[in-house]
């Protein structure tokens, strides 16, 4: 999508996004009124208007089952890695050892990227150091690994996040992409097939 | 009366849980080597100790308005967590703060050599 | 349950002490913007496990102001870091 197409924002997205801003507004205040919802819209359209950010395209698609499954399955994602990397800190034994993977991703949406980069941070033991929002690729620091098999292993894992943000809220295309096998859609910069 | 000895029970196991995350966060920065592996042991307090901590005070003070406060707050945290450590990482990566000899593979260094050797403005953009 | 507040308590000080310890001695600025960033999030954690313990909610709002400027804080210091090097 060029930049020239993204800055006409549909009409729905628009009101999808400042009635994100409205509920993050009445969260804050830990209550829903009326007076709330008003003032709340009041300083999203201000906030929208002052602070221009390129749009972002929602596909139009939500499914919200697998809305569901990724959360949970993100929550107990968070959970686990964060009592591993705990035991890593206390392990006496532990031999830091570490890599930068490239992960070439099917999506070519800005805003599935940018959640599958924020999942994949919040997952202690990888963090995103860089982008190529072009080609879609993402480079992670991942931490504790020690053979080929656990860079693959990894780079599995961020895929099958990958592929349920896309199920969840991804185009149809989106989903035909990573419903194909691996080898056919992506383009392996760097890494072994 | 067991009501309130389930509810003690629950509240102290969660604050332990997000007590012994602080606590292997700071060991974390202690003990590790360079700033992106302190950046790993720092972003997880952050977020499952603030859950577990958010879920003792949404136990012991059962209200709508706090639940919506700390869906708030968590929401904030989960968001602009990653994008510290993101930027931090980034920084850390381009001034060359990281021990490369920890690393047993870089697939990012092969791209900055790219960019500098100027390869990659001669490519050919996306088509979609 | 006065025997949990006192093991939280020390969990947490070792925390923040190693994190403060990293503030001062950092070799480099951006480990000091990682440190004081776990700082606040203990902050944070210890603030919420004290209105749990005694069952209010008061300072709720400290803890979203806090999570607010913690984010603001090591971003700016990180773009900061970003610049510098540039030049």
């Amino acid at each position: 999508m060029s930049p020239e197409t993204g800055r006409r924002i549909s009409a729905r997205s628009q009101i999808v996004l400042l009635s994100g801003l409205v509920i993050l507004w009445c969260l804050v205040w830990g209550e829903v009124t009326v007076l709330n919802v008003l003032t709340g819209l009041v300083l999203a359209v201000v906030i929208s208007l002052l602070f221009y950010l390129p749009a972002i395209d929602l596909s139009g698609r939500v499914n919200f089952w697998f809305v569901l499954v990724f959360f949970v399955r993100l929550l107990i994602d968070i959970a686990r890695a964060s009592l591993e990397v705990a035991w890593l800190v206390i392990d006496p034994r532990y031999k830091p050892s570490s890599a930068i993977l490239a992960i070439p991703l099917d999506t070519r949406s800005d805003l599935i990227m940018m959640f599958t980069a924020e999942a994949i941070s919040l997952v202690p033991g990888s963090i995103v150091v860089d982008v190529d929002r072009q080609e879609s690729v993402l480079y992670v620091h991942v931490i504790n690994v020690r053979s080929e098999k656990d860079l693959e292993d990894f780079r599995d894992e961020v895929f099958a996040t990958e592929k349920r943000l896309v199920m969840a809220i991804g185009s149809h295309d989106d989903v035909w992409r990573v419903r194909q096998p691996n080898h056919l859609t992506r383009s392996h910069t760097g890494g072994t097939a | 009366m067991t009501g309130d000895g389930i509810r003690e029970i629950i509240t102290i196991s969660l604050v332990m849980v997000a007590a012994l995350m602080c606590c292997a966060a700071g060991i974390g920065l202690f003990r590790f080597p360079d700033v992106l592996s302190r950046l790993h042991a720092a972003t997880k307090p952050q977020i499952l100790g603030l859950m577990c901590a958010c879920g003792a005070v949404a136990v012991n003070s059962p209200r709508i308005s706090t639940f919506l406060l700390f869906t708030a707050i968590i929401i904030f945290q989960g968001l602009t967590a990653p994008i510290t450590a993101h930027m931090v990482a980034r920084a850390a990566y381009r001034s060359n703060h990281l021990r490369r000899d920890l690393l047993i593979r870089d697939e990012l260094e092969t791209r900055v050599e790219r960019i500098e050797r100027g390869e990659e403005s001669s490519k050919t953009p996306p088509e979609s | 349950m006065q025997i949990a507040i006192i093991v939280a308590g020390v969990f947490f000080s070792i925390g923040a002490v190693a994190a403060l310890y990293r503030v001062i001695t950092g070799p480099s600025l951006l480990d000091r913007v990682i440190a004081s960033d776990v700082f606040v999030a203990t902050v944070m954690c210890v603030l919420g496990s004290e209105m749990a313990f005694n069952g209010h909610t008061e300072t709720l709002p400290v803890l979203l102001v806090l999570a607010a400027f913690g984010f603001l804080g090591s971003v700016s210091f990180a773009r900061f870091m970003a610049k510098q090097d540039e030049t």
